[in-house]
Protein backbone atom coordinates (compact mmCIF):
# COMPACT_ATOMS: atom_id res chain seq x y z
CA UNK A 1 0.00 0.00 0.00
CA UNK A 2 1.27 3.41 -0.69
CA UNK A 3 1.85 5.50 2.38
CA UNK A 4 2.16 9.84 2.54
CA UNK A 5 3.76 11.02 5.73
CA UNK A 6 2.12 14.53 6.44
CA UNK A 7 3.04 15.04 9.50
CA UNK A 8 6.24 16.20 9.95
CA UNK A 9 5.60 18.60 13.14
CA UNK A 10 5.61 15.57 14.84
CA UNK A 11 8.96 14.44 13.17
CA UNK A 12 10.76 14.24 10.03
CA UNK A 13 12.76 11.13 8.49
CA UNK A 14 16.12 11.30 8.72
CA UNK A 15 17.52 12.82 5.62
CA UNK A 16 20.29 10.72 4.00
CA UNK A 17 22.70 13.08 3.91
CA UNK A 18 22.29 13.68 7.71
CA UNK A 19 22.83 9.83 8.46
CA UNK A 20 25.85 9.80 5.80
CA UNK A 21 27.64 12.68 8.36
CA UNK A 22 26.51 10.55 11.42
CA UNK A 23 27.65 7.04 10.45
CA UNK A 24 31.22 7.58 11.03
CA UNK A 25 30.91 8.82 14.34
CA UNK A 26 29.51 5.33 15.73
CA UNK A 27 32.15 2.75 14.87
CA UNK A 28 34.99 5.00 13.91
CA UNK A 29 35.17 8.00 15.11
CA UNK A 30 33.25 6.64 18.58
CA UNK A 31 35.50 8.94 21.48
CA UNK A 32 34.24 10.95 23.59
CA UNK A 33 34.49 14.46 23.31
CA UNK A 34 35.70 14.88 26.88
CA UNK A 35 38.31 13.04 26.51
CA UNK A 36 40.88 15.97 26.16
CA UNK A 37 44.18 13.22 26.12
CA UNK A 38 43.77 11.32 22.77
CA UNK A 39 43.06 11.15 19.46
CA UNK A 40 39.61 9.46 20.11
CA UNK A 41 38.76 12.37 22.17
CA UNK A 42 40.25 15.11 19.98
CA UNK A 43 38.38 13.93 16.93
CA UNK A 44 34.95 13.98 18.59
CA UNK A 45 35.52 17.05 19.93
CA UNK A 46 36.68 18.89 17.05
CA UNK A 47 33.39 17.53 15.19
CA UNK A 48 31.19 18.70 18.12
CA UNK A 49 32.45 21.92 18.16
CA UNK A 50 32.40 22.38 14.31
CA UNK A 51 28.39 21.57 14.83
CA UNK A 52 28.51 24.13 17.62
CA UNK A 53 29.37 26.75 14.90
CA UNK A 54 27.25 25.56 12.70
CA UNK A 55 23.79 25.68 14.37
CA UNK A 56 25.46 29.35 15.99
CA UNK A 57 25.69 30.67 12.05
CA UNK A 58 22.25 29.64 10.83
CA UNK A 59 20.86 31.65 14.24
CA UNK A 60 23.45 34.45 14.13
CA UNK A 61 24.95 33.49 17.84
CA UNK A 62 28.40 32.95 18.61
CA UNK A 63 29.59 29.51 19.17
CA UNK A 64 29.98 29.84 22.37
CA UNK A 65 26.46 30.39 23.61
CA UNK A 66 25.72 27.04 22.12
CA UNK A 67 24.61 24.04 24.76
CA UNK A 68 23.78 20.64 22.98
CA UNK A 69 20.75 18.94 24.68
CA UNK A 70 19.06 15.66 24.36
CA UNK A 71 16.07 17.41 22.62
CA UNK A 72 13.47 20.62 22.68
CA UNK A 73 11.82 19.09 25.97
CA UNK A 74 15.20 19.11 27.69
CA UNK A 75 16.11 22.41 26.27
CA UNK A 76 12.85 24.39 27.20
CA UNK A 77 12.93 22.38 31.07
CA UNK A 78 16.81 23.89 31.36
CA UNK A 79 15.74 27.45 30.42
CA UNK A 80 12.64 28.09 32.30
CA UNK A 81 13.99 26.34 35.59
CA UNK A 82 17.48 27.27 34.89
CA UNK A 83 16.70 31.04 34.88
CA UNK A 84 14.26 30.55 37.08
CA UNK A 85 16.90 29.20 39.73
CA UNK A 86 19.24 31.96 38.98
CA UNK A 87 17.42 35.15 38.88
CA UNK A 88 14.83 34.14 41.71
CA UNK A 89 16.36 37.12 43.91
CA UNK A 90 15.26 39.04 41.22
CA UNK A 91 11.87 38.36 40.58
CA UNK A 92 9.67 35.41 40.84
CA UNK A 93 7.50 36.12 37.84
CA UNK A 94 7.44 34.52 34.42
CA UNK A 95 5.04 35.13 31.57
CA UNK A 96 3.86 32.46 29.02
CA UNK A 97 1.07 32.16 26.60
CA UNK A 98 -1.60 29.38 26.38
CA UNK A 99 -0.54 27.59 23.15
CA UNK A 100 3.02 27.16 23.79
CA UNK A 101 4.11 23.31 23.79
CA UNK A 102 3.57 21.36 27.19
CA UNK A 103 7.34 21.08 27.70
CA UNK A 104 7.37 25.08 27.82
CA UNK A 105 3.52 25.15 29.80
CA UNK A 106 4.81 22.36 32.27
CA UNK A 107 7.80 23.61 33.65
CA UNK A 108 6.12 27.02 34.35
CA UNK A 109 3.33 24.98 36.07
CA UNK A 110 5.82 23.24 38.55
CA UNK A 111 7.57 26.60 39.32
CA UNK A 112 4.00 27.98 40.17
CA UNK A 113 4.03 25.36 42.62
CA UNK A 114 7.35 26.28 43.57
CA UNK A 115 6.32 29.11 44.45
CA UNK A 116 6.83 31.05 40.97
CA UNK A 117 4.25 33.60 39.48
CA UNK A 118 3.59 32.28 36.22
CA UNK A 119 1.10 34.97 33.73
CA UNK A 120 -0.12 32.33 30.83
CA UNK A 121 -1.39 34.89 28.02
CA UNK A 122 -4.82 34.23 26.42
CA UNK A 123 -4.15 34.69 22.39
CA UNK A 124 -6.91 35.53 19.92
CA UNK A 125 -8.84 33.66 17.51
CA UNK A 126 -5.71 33.15 15.06
CA UNK A 127 -3.26 31.94 17.70
CA UNK A 128 -1.15 35.63 18.40
CA UNK A 129 -0.39 37.06 21.76
CA UNK A 130 -1.33 40.83 22.09
CA UNK A 131 1.89 42.61 22.89
CA UNK A 132 -0.11 45.19 24.52
CA UNK A 133 -1.02 42.96 26.88
CA UNK A 134 2.19 41.69 27.26
CA UNK A 135 3.58 44.89 28.01
CA UNK A 136 0.71 45.38 30.59
CA UNK A 137 1.86 41.55 32.30
CA UNK A 138 5.32 42.80 32.94
CA UNK A 139 6.32 44.04 36.57
CA UNK A 140 8.95 44.49 37.97
CA UNK A 141 9.80 41.27 39.59
CA UNK A 142 9.51 39.88 35.87
CA UNK A 143 12.44 37.73 34.86
CA UNK A 144 11.23 35.48 31.92
CA UNK A 145 9.18 35.45 29.04
CA UNK A 146 9.02 31.95 27.39
CA UNK A 147 6.51 32.75 23.87
CA UNK A 148 7.78 30.20 20.85
CA UNK A 149 8.23 31.31 17.47
CA UNK A 150 5.81 28.55 15.25
CA UNK A 151 2.86 26.78 16.86
CA UNK A 152 3.63 23.01 16.45
CA UNK A 153 -0.64 22.43 15.80
CA UNK A 154 -1.93 25.55 14.16
CA UNK A 155 1.38 27.31 12.44
CA UNK A 156 0.75 30.40 13.83
CA UNK A 157 4.11 32.28 13.94
CA UNK A 158 4.63 35.03 16.72
CA UNK A 159 5.88 38.10 16.41
CA UNK A 160 9.31 37.40 18.56
CA UNK A 161 11.21 40.15 17.29
CA UNK A 162 8.44 42.73 18.75
CA UNK A 163 8.34 40.53 21.70
CA UNK A 164 12.17 40.47 21.92
CA UNK A 165 12.13 44.26 21.89
CA UNK A 166 9.37 44.73 24.40
CA UNK A 167 11.56 42.08 27.05
CA UNK A 168 15.09 44.05 26.03
CA UNK A 169 13.31 47.57 27.27
CA UNK A 170 12.31 45.90 30.41
CA UNK A 171 15.33 44.05 30.91
CA UNK A 172 13.45 40.53 30.84
CA UNK A 173 14.60 38.01 29.13
CA UNK A 174 12.98 36.58 26.44
CA UNK A 175 13.35 33.16 25.75
CA UNK A 176 11.51 31.51 22.32
CA UNK A 177 10.48 27.49 21.90
CA UNK A 178 11.99 27.39 18.05
CA UNK A 179 11.54 23.98 17.12
CA UNK A 180 9.08 24.51 14.20
CA UNK A 181 10.93 27.25 12.70
CA UNK A 182 14.75 26.58 13.34
CA UNK A 183 16.15 25.81 9.76
CA UNK A 184 13.00 26.83 8.30
CA UNK A 185 12.41 30.58 8.79
CA UNK A 186 14.82 33.54 9.09
CA UNK A 187 15.62 33.82 12.69
CA UNK A 188 18.42 36.00 13.70
CA UNK A 189 19.35 36.09 18.12
CA UNK A 190 20.51 39.91 17.55
CA UNK A 191 17.90 41.55 15.35
CA UNK A 192 15.25 39.48 17.41
CA UNK A 193 16.33 40.30 20.96
CA UNK A 194 16.76 36.66 22.19
CA UNK A 195 18.50 35.80 24.93
CA UNK A 196 17.58 32.12 24.75
CA UNK A 197 16.80 29.63 22.24
CA UNK A 198 15.67 26.19 21.69
CA UNK A 199 15.52 23.69 19.13
CA UNK A 200 15.46 20.32 17.80
CA UNK A 201 16.98 17.75 15.15
CA UNK A 202 14.53 15.52 14.62
CA UNK A 203 11.90 18.46 13.22
CA UNK A 204 14.32 19.45 10.49
CA UNK A 205 15.25 15.62 8.69
CA UNK A 206 18.18 14.99 12.00
CA UNK A 207 17.99 12.34 14.12
CA UNK A 208 15.92 12.42 17.39
CA UNK A 209 17.11 13.06 20.83
CA UNK A 210 19.33 15.61 20.28
CA UNK A 211 18.95 19.20 20.33
CA UNK A 212 20.05 22.39 21.06
CA UNK A 213 19.85 25.21 23.22
CA UNK A 214 20.64 28.77 22.92
CA UNK A 215 22.02 30.72 26.12
CA UNK A 216 23.28 34.43 25.89
CA UNK A 217 26.53 35.35 26.71
CA UNK A 218 26.81 39.01 25.78
CA UNK A 219 24.08 42.12 26.63
CA UNK A 220 23.52 40.60 29.01
CA UNK A 221 25.40 37.38 29.96
CA UNK A 222 22.01 34.87 30.55
CA UNK A 223 23.09 32.64 33.99
CA UNK A 224 21.48 29.34 33.16
CA UNK A 225 21.16 26.92 36.15
CA UNK A 226 21.27 23.44 34.95
CA UNK A 227 18.45 20.79 35.23
CA UNK A 228 21.19 17.60 34.86
CA UNK A 229 24.10 17.43 37.18
CA UNK A 230 27.12 15.76 36.56
CA UNK A 231 30.80 16.02 35.34
CA UNK A 232 29.77 19.31 34.39
CA UNK A 233 29.71 19.61 30.95
CA UNK A 234 28.60 22.06 28.36
CA UNK A 235 30.07 24.81 30.53
CA UNK A 236 27.98 23.72 33.79
CA UNK A 237 24.32 24.29 31.84
CA UNK A 238 24.39 20.47 30.79
CA UNK A 239 26.09 17.25 32.08
CA UNK A 240 26.54 14.34 30.35
CA UNK A 241 28.64 12.80 27.69
CA UNK A 242 27.72 14.25 24.84
CA UNK A 243 25.64 12.72 21.69
CA UNK A 244 28.48 13.19 19.57
CA UNK A 245 26.37 11.34 16.53
CA UNK A 246 23.53 12.98 17.41
CA UNK A 247 25.34 16.67 17.55
CA UNK A 248 26.85 15.65 14.42
CA UNK A 249 23.55 15.19 12.51
CA UNK A 250 21.56 17.99 14.32
CA UNK A 251 24.74 20.12 12.44
CA UNK A 252 24.27 18.57 8.83
CA UNK A 253 20.20 18.82 9.33
CA UNK A 254 21.31 22.53 10.11
CA UNK A 255 23.42 23.48 7.10
CA UNK A 256 21.19 21.98 4.84
CA UNK A 257 18.32 23.71 6.14
CA UNK A 258 20.49 26.92 6.30
CA UNK A 259 21.77 26.23 2.51
CA UNK A 260 17.95 25.43 1.51
CA UNK A 261 15.92 28.58 3.13
CA UNK A 262 15.84 30.48 0.17
CA UNK A 263 13.94 27.85 -1.58
CA UNK A 264 12.63 25.32 0.34
CA UNK A 265 10.44 26.77 2.72
CA UNK A 266 8.60 28.77 -0.04
CA UNK A 267 8.01 25.01 -1.98
CA UNK A 268 6.47 23.87 1.43
CA UNK A 269 4.30 26.98 1.49
CA UNK A 270 3.02 26.31 -1.58
CA UNK A 271 2.11 22.60 -1.35
CA UNK A 272 0.47 23.69 1.69
CA UNK A 273 -1.42 26.46 0.12
CA UNK A 274 -2.53 23.93 -2.39
CA UNK A 275 -3.23 21.47 -0.25
CA UNK A 276 -5.70 23.87 1.37
CA UNK A 277 -6.89 24.93 -1.95
CA UNK A 278 -7.58 21.80 -3.49
CA UNK A 279 -9.50 20.28 0.07
CA UNK A 280 -11.76 23.89 0.48
CA UNK A 281 -12.58 23.86 -2.85
CA UNK A 282 -14.46 20.53 -3.08
CA UNK A 283 -15.93 20.84 0.44
CA UNK A 284 -17.84 22.82 2.21
CA UNK A 285 -17.80 23.67 5.96
CA UNK A 286 -14.00 23.13 6.03
CA UNK A 287 -12.30 25.88 8.70
CA UNK A 288 -8.80 27.25 9.11
CA UNK A 289 -7.04 26.95 12.21
CA UNK A 290 -4.63 29.42 13.22
CA UNK A 291 -3.33 32.29 11.29
CA UNK A 292 -4.50 32.55 7.91
CA UNK A 293 -0.73 34.08 6.67
CA UNK A 294 1.05 34.21 9.27
CA UNK A 295 1.82 30.28 9.97
CA UNK A 296 4.84 28.40 9.31
CA UNK A 297 5.12 26.94 6.01
CA UNK A 298 4.89 23.59 6.69
CA UNK A 299 1.65 23.68 8.95
CA UNK A 300 -2.10 23.34 7.60
CA UNK A 301 -4.46 22.89 10.40
CA UNK A 302 -8.40 22.02 9.24
CA UNK A 303 -11.66 21.52 11.07
CA UNK A 304 -14.09 19.16 9.22
CA UNK A 305 -17.57 19.72 10.56
CA UNK A 306 -19.93 17.08 11.42
CA UNK A 307 -16.75 14.56 11.21
CA UNK A 308 -14.53 13.63 13.83
CA UNK A 309 -10.95 13.38 13.33
CA UNK A 310 -9.98 9.80 14.45
CA UNK A 311 -12.56 8.28 12.36
CA UNK A 312 -11.17 10.73 9.32
CA UNK A 313 -7.83 9.52 10.29
CA UNK A 314 -9.07 5.97 9.86
CA UNK A 315 -10.85 6.59 6.59
CA UNK A 316 -7.08 7.02 5.08
CA UNK A 317 -4.91 4.44 6.86
CA UNK A 318 -2.17 5.07 4.34
CA UNK A 319 -2.32 8.95 5.09
CA UNK A 320 -0.05 10.10 8.04
CA UNK A 321 -1.10 13.31 9.62
CA UNK A 322 -2.68 14.05 12.95
CA UNK A 323 -5.80 15.52 15.16
CA UNK A 324 -7.00 17.77 17.88
CA UNK A 325 -9.77 15.34 18.50
CA UNK A 326 -9.87 13.37 22.15
CA UNK A 327 -9.73 10.20 20.58
CA UNK A 328 -6.14 10.91 19.41
CA UNK A 329 -5.29 12.01 22.55
CA UNK A 330 -3.79 10.50 26.06
CA UNK A 331 -5.82 12.86 27.98
CA UNK A 332 -8.88 12.27 26.36
CA UNK A 333 -9.23 16.05 25.79
CA UNK A 334 -9.48 17.77 23.01
CA UNK A 335 -6.73 20.27 21.69
CA UNK A 336 -5.89 22.49 24.58
CA UNK A 337 -4.79 24.75 21.63
CA UNK A 338 -7.44 24.75 19.51
CA UNK A 339 -9.70 25.47 22.72
CA UNK A 340 -7.23 28.60 23.57
CA UNK A 341 -8.35 29.76 20.27
CA UNK A 342 -11.93 29.47 20.54
CA UNK A 343 -12.53 26.54 18.79
CA UNK A 344 -15.39 24.71 19.97
CA UNK A 345 -14.82 21.07 20.80
CA UNK A 346 -17.10 19.74 18.62
CA UNK A 347 -14.54 21.41 15.82
CA UNK A 348 -11.65 20.31 17.65
CA UNK A 349 -12.91 16.90 17.24
CA UNK A 350 -12.72 17.58 13.79
CA UNK A 351 -9.38 18.87 13.18
CA UNK A 352 -6.86 17.60 11.20
CA UNK A 353 -2.97 18.84 10.82
CA UNK A 354 -1.21 18.14 8.22
CA UNK A 355 2.43 19.08 8.41
CA UNK A 356 4.76 18.70 5.07
CA UNK A 357 8.41 18.21 4.81
CA UNK A 358 11.27 18.09 2.63
CA UNK A 359 10.52 14.67 1.00
CA UNK A 360 6.90 15.67 0.37
CA UNK A 361 5.73 16.38 -3.66
CA UNK A 362 2.96 18.24 -5.71
CA UNK A 363 2.10 14.45 -6.35
CA UNK A 364 1.34 13.20 -2.77
CA UNK A 365 -0.51 16.35 -1.57
CA UNK A 366 -2.71 15.96 -4.47
CA UNK A 367 -3.59 12.29 -3.70
CA UNK A 368 -3.91 13.18 -0.09
CA UNK A 369 -6.40 15.77 -1.08
CA UNK A 370 -8.57 13.28 -2.91
CA UNK A 371 -8.35 11.08 -0.32
CA UNK A 372 -9.17 13.42 2.47
CA UNK A 373 -12.83 14.75 0.03
CA UNK A 374 -13.77 11.56 -0.61
CA UNK A 375 -13.12 10.05 2.96
CA UNK A 376 -15.26 13.20 4.45
CA UNK A 377 -17.79 13.21 1.90
CA UNK A 378 -18.24 9.16 3.01
CA UNK A 379 -18.12 10.28 6.67
CA UNK A 380 -20.82 12.42 6.45
CA UNK A 381 -23.34 10.73 4.46
CA UNK A 382 -22.92 8.59 7.97
CA UNK A 383 -22.95 11.06 10.18
CA UNK A 384 -26.64 12.57 12.08
CA UNK A 385 -24.94 15.99 12.57
CA UNK A 386 -24.22 16.96 8.99
CA UNK A 387 -27.97 15.23 8.09
CA UNK A 388 -29.66 17.33 10.92
CA UNK A 389 -27.68 20.69 9.76
CA UNK A 390 -28.67 19.87 5.92
CA UNK A 391 -32.54 20.14 7.74
CA UNK A 392 -31.64 23.63 8.55
CA UNK A 393 -31.74 22.76 12.32
CA UNK A 394 -28.83 24.96 14.41
CA UNK A 395 -26.58 22.11 15.95
CA UNK A 396 -25.81 24.46 18.61
CA UNK A 397 -29.58 24.86 19.27
CA UNK A 398 -30.27 21.08 19.82
CA UNK A 399 -30.50 19.14 23.33
CA UNK A 400 -28.13 16.79 23.62
CA UNK A 401 -27.79 14.49 26.21
CA UNK A 402 -24.30 15.26 27.40
CA UNK A 403 -22.34 11.45 28.71
CA UNK B 1 -5.34 3.53 18.00
CA UNK B 2 -4.67 0.18 16.75
CA UNK B 3 -8.21 -1.16 16.27
CA UNK B 4 -9.04 -5.15 15.97
CA UNK B 5 -9.82 -6.77 12.50
CA UNK B 6 -13.84 -6.53 13.62
CA UNK B 7 -13.85 -2.56 14.28
CA UNK B 8 -11.90 -2.01 11.12
CA UNK B 9 -14.29 -4.27 9.21
CA UNK B 10 -17.31 -2.54 10.24
CA UNK B 11 -15.83 0.93 10.07
CA UNK B 12 -14.61 0.25 6.12
CA UNK B 13 -18.06 -1.66 5.36
CA UNK B 14 -20.58 -0.48 7.69
CA UNK B 15 -24.06 -2.11 7.96
CA UNK B 16 -27.32 -0.08 8.08
CA UNK B 17 -26.35 3.22 7.80
CA UNK B 18 -29.02 5.59 7.05
CA UNK B 19 -32.12 6.97 8.60
CA UNK B 20 -36.02 5.81 8.66
CA UNK B 21 -39.00 8.08 8.86
CA UNK B 22 -38.72 9.65 12.11
CA UNK B 23 -42.50 10.06 12.09
CA UNK B 24 -43.76 7.11 11.33
CA UNK B 25 -45.33 5.35 14.43
CA UNK B 26 -43.67 2.77 13.75
CA UNK B 27 -40.12 4.03 13.72
CA UNK B 28 -37.99 4.20 17.05
CA UNK B 29 -35.56 6.93 17.30
CA UNK B 30 -32.64 7.48 19.48
CA UNK B 31 -29.90 10.21 19.14
CA UNK B 32 -27.61 10.10 22.09
CA UNK B 33 -24.00 11.69 22.52
CA UNK B 34 -23.30 15.84 21.74
CA UNK B 35 -21.07 17.07 19.41
CA UNK B 36 -18.85 18.67 21.49
CA UNK B 37 -17.92 14.95 23.84
CA UNK B 38 -16.92 14.10 19.93
CA UNK B 39 -19.55 11.49 19.08
CA UNK B 40 -23.04 11.28 18.40
CA UNK B 41 -24.85 7.97 17.80
CA UNK B 42 -28.89 8.22 15.98
CA UNK B 43 -29.88 4.48 16.22
CA UNK B 44 -33.57 4.01 14.50
CA UNK B 45 -35.48 0.47 14.62
CA UNK B 46 -38.40 -0.10 12.55
CA UNK B 47 -40.95 -2.86 13.91
CA UNK B 48 -43.65 -4.34 12.31
CA UNK B 49 -47.11 -5.15 13.92
CA UNK B 50 -46.28 -7.71 15.91
CA UNK B 51 -43.30 -5.98 17.67
CA UNK B 52 -40.70 -7.73 15.50
CA UNK B 53 -37.87 -5.35 14.67
CA UNK B 54 -37.91 -5.55 10.89
CA UNK B 55 -35.09 -2.86 10.00
CA UNK B 56 -32.71 -0.70 12.01
CA UNK B 57 -30.65 2.13 10.76
CA UNK B 58 -27.74 4.59 11.95
CA UNK B 59 -25.86 7.51 11.63
CA UNK B 60 -22.96 8.17 14.07
CA UNK B 61 -20.70 10.35 14.20
CA UNK B 62 -17.72 9.80 16.17
CA UNK B 63 -14.01 7.34 16.19
CA UNK B 64 -14.03 4.34 14.54
CA UNK B 65 -15.24 2.23 17.48
CA UNK B 66 -18.40 4.70 18.00
CA UNK B 67 -18.92 3.64 14.01
CA UNK B 68 -18.30 0.24 14.71
CA UNK B 69 -20.50 0.14 17.69
CA UNK B 70 -23.10 1.58 16.34
CA UNK B 71 -23.25 -0.60 13.09
CA UNK B 72 -22.79 -4.16 15.10
CA UNK B 73 -25.99 -2.65 16.99
CA UNK B 74 -28.29 -2.47 13.96
CA UNK B 75 -27.11 -6.40 13.27
CA UNK B 76 -28.36 -7.33 15.76
CA UNK B 77 -31.28 -5.90 16.71
CA UNK B 78 -32.13 -6.79 12.99
CA UNK B 79 -35.25 -10.16 13.50
CA UNK B 80 -35.20 -9.33 17.34
CA UNK B 81 -38.62 -8.83 19.17
CA UNK B 82 -38.52 -5.11 20.66
CA UNK B 83 -38.52 -6.50 23.98
CA UNK B 84 -35.09 -8.30 23.30
CA UNK B 85 -33.24 -5.73 22.08
CA UNK B 86 -32.49 -4.53 25.73
CA UNK B 87 -31.03 -7.51 25.95
CA UNK B 88 -27.96 -5.95 24.26
CA UNK B 89 -25.67 -5.24 26.81
CA UNK B 90 -22.25 -2.81 25.80
CA UNK B 91 -20.40 -5.64 27.73
CA UNK B 92 -20.92 -7.77 24.69
CA UNK B 93 -20.21 -4.93 21.77
CA UNK B 94 -16.81 -4.52 23.73
CA UNK B 95 -16.52 -8.42 23.64
CA UNK B 96 -17.17 -8.97 19.79
CA UNK B 97 -15.59 -5.43 18.66
CA UNK B 98 -12.40 -6.29 21.27
CA UNK B 99 -13.07 -2.44 22.10
CA UNK B 100 -9.64 -1.11 24.13
CA UNK B 101 -10.53 0.05 27.61
CA UNK B 102 -10.76 3.68 26.23
CA UNK B 103 -13.39 2.93 23.88
CA UNK B 104 -15.79 1.49 26.04
CA UNK B 105 -17.94 4.67 26.09
CA UNK B 106 -18.65 4.22 22.35
CA UNK B 107 -20.29 0.82 23.43
CA UNK B 108 -21.85 2.27 26.17
CA UNK B 109 -23.19 4.93 23.94
CA UNK B 110 -24.69 2.24 21.09
CA UNK B 111 -26.30 1.02 24.14
CA UNK B 112 -27.47 4.12 25.03
CA UNK B 113 -28.89 4.64 21.85
CA UNK B 114 -30.63 1.16 21.89
CA UNK B 115 -33.04 2.05 25.12
CA UNK B 116 -33.43 5.44 23.71
CA UNK B 117 -35.00 4.14 20.40
CA UNK B 118 -37.37 1.58 22.43
CA UNK B 119 -38.20 4.49 24.46
CA UNK B 120 -39.10 6.51 21.45
CA UNK B 121 -41.44 3.39 20.02
CA UNK B 122 -43.03 2.44 23.27
CA UNK B 123 -43.73 6.26 23.74
CA UNK B 124 -45.17 6.25 20.60
CA UNK B 125 -46.88 3.51 20.87
CA UNK B 126 -48.08 4.48 24.41
CA UNK B 127 -49.93 7.56 23.40
CA UNK B 128 -51.21 5.49 20.94
CA UNK B 129 -53.40 2.93 22.09
CA UNK B 130 -54.16 5.73 25.16
CA UNK B 131 -55.24 7.64 22.27
CA UNK B 132 -57.57 4.80 21.12
CA UNK B 133 -58.58 4.28 24.37
CA UNK B 134 -59.76 7.66 25.23
CA UNK B 135 -61.72 7.42 21.43
CA UNK B 136 -63.40 4.38 23.17
CA UNK B 137 -64.70 6.16 26.40
CA UNK B 138 -66.03 8.78 24.27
Amino acid sequence: MRRIYLDNNATTQVDPRVLEAMLPFFCDKFGNAASRNHAFGWEAEQAVEAAREQIASLIGADAKEIVFTSGATEGNNTAIKGVAAMYAERGKHIITQATEHKAVLDPCHWLAEQGYRVTVLPVDAKGMVDLEQLKQAMTPDTILVSIMHGNNEIGTVQPIAEIGRLCKEREVLFHTDCCQTFGKLPINVEEMGIDLLTCSAHKIHGPKGVGALYVRRKRPRVRCAPVLHGGGHERGVRSGTLNVPGIVGLAKAAEISGREMESEPARLAALRDRLKDAIISKLDAVHLNGHPTLRTPTNLNLSFAYVEGESLMMGMPEVAVSSGSACTSASLEPSYVLRAIGVGDDLAHGSIRFSLGRFNTADEVDYVAERVVATVRKLREMSPLYEIAQEGVDLKAVEWTRE
Amino acid sequence: MPYGDKVIDHFQRPRNVGSLDKTSPNVGTGIVGAPECGDVMKLQILVDENDNIVDAKFKTFGCGSAIASSSLATEWLKGRKLDQALDIRNTDIVRELALPPVKIHCSVLAEDAIRAAVEDLRKKKGARSSAVEGNGAK
